[in-house]
């Protein structure tokens, strides 16, 4: 790997800390209470898996992380800093893929990129130079000059993946990075998620692809805001008696309809 | 993070770069902005004439004299009136002013020059159409100032003295009276307000609504810097549009330029940044594009009506008084007409512009205060 690589995080953090500690972590909207007191502790350089059906408290959860949303109660730090006190050091240590492609459908490939780049503190050569590997390595090269609008939602998802990732963050939030993308695309995806975690980035990832989940190095699963369980792919079905991680997964949103009713 | 250490922070190129970018891909926005202006000036200069001049009239002369003849000739003179017709009825003159096909009317009655001569009072009647107010006044003040005239005239005639009196009226700053002198300069003010309150709280919502914000805010782009990205490359657009109508109204209604044009440019600076302010408000307060759009045509009228742009505020009830006050455009409209028209300077204009300065510094560190780094 070079010294450009899409891995090798060199954003200023506590190495010591843990990438992720929250302690009854909880937000409400109004009467709904959309994460319920989460514990939740993320190693340095893990692949995490944050699971659950629609509405479960994951996006939430991110959002929180992210210091989009304020917590209503609770205490959460992320690379060691406390979310409600320390959200710039934060901000230049983490990376953050939304659900809905977030860039500018105007700007060109490399416009995109090279703004996120300068926001993140990049300059002059060092920038072009991070730019040129980000689009080499995530096959962008060709497309450089394209409109982002016009770009197709896999190419879309990297394009965005290469802006989070300019600054080398020690830890990246991608929600639901790898919807409505096609199988080719999300393999290639989840390949450079992997270069990533290798080169020591943390990763707290959304889906509702089960073969995702079962890439991830550890799994939590959230229902109505509440954490029902937290463990390895192969340890998660074990728990509930239940033969795959999908199955989990229906069993959970089962009991969730039966409580509804 | 005050606004001078973000201008030195870098991080604030970036946003204005990439906002110059998107601007100049938008061409069909970017054609509104220098479109719109000259439409708007076009509509507004040519279809506001408050003074009307050259109203049809119709002779009734049943004195058939050298007096009657001066006396039409004075009224014609006078520029309001121009004679299309004689008619020789009072039936014939009340059919032409009904059916609109003459809007004033001179009667002048068969005794007219033999009253003159005998030195009694002569009478002489001019029929106006006042359905209009506005139209008419114009013509009625000038007619009885050429009826007093003529009087006066024909007296010192007789006597072979001076008339006892004169008093002559100087319509200074605007002499020959335009009413587009007066309303173009008012149209810059008027224009500015409306697109650049317009365009910024649209800008920032459309970043809201598109889902780009969001990606924004998680980054370390400071939320002064973030707002001023948005709101600097609008200040360039206010100046070009600015530059647009004084050029057109110069060119198309040879609007007078007397005062100092560094001075009025400098002082615009205020004004800008008062209404990027409101819009920037504007944006913190609404969700759509749509509803920042309605929140702009809402803003339109009081501006329109309220600030002394079309009707004098010394005419308004006191609470409408108070509303125009607190409009910028207010202020700016003084320091235009006080530049453009009556070439005054900094001496009589600093209370505008200081109050539009502090329009902007309250505006701006409101908004500023109001947006939010998180979507909560």
């Amino acid at each position: 790997m070079t010294d450009h690589s899409v891995s090798a995080p060199t954003a200023p953090t506590d190495a010591q800390a843990p990438a992720v500690v929250t302690r009854g972590l909880r937000k409400t909207f109004g009467a709904f209470v959309a994460v319920a007191g989460l514990d939740l502790t993320i190693a340095r350089g893990e692949v995490f898996g944050l699971l659950g059906a629609n509405g479960s408290g994951k996006t939430t959860t991110i959002r929180m992380l992210t210091g989009l949303l304020t917590p209503s109660a609770g205490s959460a730090a992320v690379v060691g800093f406390d979310i409600a006190r320390e959200q710039e050091s934060i901000r230049q240590a983490i990376g953050y893929m939304s659900q809905k492609f977030g860039l500018y459908d105007d700007l060109t490939v490399v416009e995109n990129l090279r703004f996120y780049a300068t926001i993140y503190g990049l300059r002059g050569a060092v920038r072009e130079d991070r730019m040129r590997a980000l689009l080499d390595e995530l096959d962008l090269t060709p497309r450089a000059k394209q409109m982002a609008g016009t770009l197709s939602g896999g190419w879309k998802q990297k394009l965005a993946l290469a802006c989070a990732t300019a600054h080398r963050p020690a830890m990246l939030f991608l929600d639901e990075p790898t919807a409505g993308v096609d199988p080719a695309a999300r393999r290639r995806f989840w390949e450079i998620i992997y270069v990533l975690a290798q080169g020591g980035t943390t990763v707290l990832v959304t889906t509702h692809y089960m073969d995702e989940a079962a890439r991830c190095q550890r799994l939590a699963f959230l229902s109505r805001g509440q954490l029902m369980a937290l463990g390895t792919p192969e340890e998660i079905p074990r728990h509930f008696g239940q033969p795959t991680i999908e199955d989990v997964f229906i069993e959970l949103q089962r009991r969730d309809d039966a409580a509804a009713a | 993070m005050s606004v001078i250490e973000s201008i030195a922070e870098w991080r604030l190129w970036p946003m204005l770069r990439k906002e110059f970018i998107q601007m100049r891909r938008d061409r069909l926005t970017l054609a509104m902005m220098v479109g719109i202006p000259a439409v708007q000036l076009a509509l507004f200069g040519f279809a506001i004439r408050t003074e009307v001049r050259h109203l049809p009239t119709v002779v009734l002369d049943e004195s058939r004299s050298s007096e009657s003849r001066s006396l039409i000739a004075v009224i014609r003179n006078t520029g309001n009136f121009d004679i299309v017709g004689a008619v020789q009825s009072r039936a014939e003159l009340t059919n032409l002013l009904a059916s609109g096909t003459a809007q004033a009317a001179v009667v002048i009655p068969p005794e007219f020059q033999s009253d003159i001569k005998r030195g009694r009072t002569a009478q002489a009647q001019i029929i106006v159409d006042a359905a209009d107010p506005m139209a008419s006044s114009a013509a009625i003040a000038g007619a009885s100032l050429a009826g007093a005239a003529r009087g006066a005239e024909i007296a010192s005639g007789r006597t072979g003295r001076a008339p006892p009196l004169e008093v002559r009226v100087r319509p200074w700053y605007n002499p020959a009276m335009r009413t587009e002198a007066y309303i173009v300069p008012g149209i810059i003010g008027v224009l500015l307000s409306l697109t650049l309150l317009m365009i910024t709280s649209m800008s920032i919502v459309r970043e809201r609504e598109r889902g780009t914000l969001e990606q924004l805010i998680v980054t370390p782009l400071s939320k002064t810097s973030l707002m001023l990205g948005k709101v600097l490359p609008f200040v360039v657009v206010g100046y070009v549009q600015m530059t647009v109508v004084l050029v057109l109204g110069k060119l198309l209604f040879d609007i007078p330029i007397r005062g100092s044009l560094p001075l009025l440019y400098l002082i615009t600076l205020g004004f800008i940044v008062a209404n990027l302010g409101i819009g920037l408000l504007i944006s913190t307060l609404v969700g759509t594009q749509v509803q920042a759009m309605q929140l702009g045509f809402f803003m339109m009228m009081p501006n329109i009506l309220l600030s002394g742009f079309m009707f004098p505020r010394v005419a308004m009830p006191e609470p409408a008084q108070w509303i125009g006050a607190m409009l910028p455009l207010t202020y700016y409209l003084e320091v235009l007409r006080g530049v453009l028209l009556k070439d005054v300077g900094i001496e009589y204009l600093w209370r505008d512009a200081l109050i539009l300065m502090l329009f902007a510094t309250v505006l701006i560190a409101l908004s500023v205060r109001r947006f939010s780094k998180t979507v909560d």
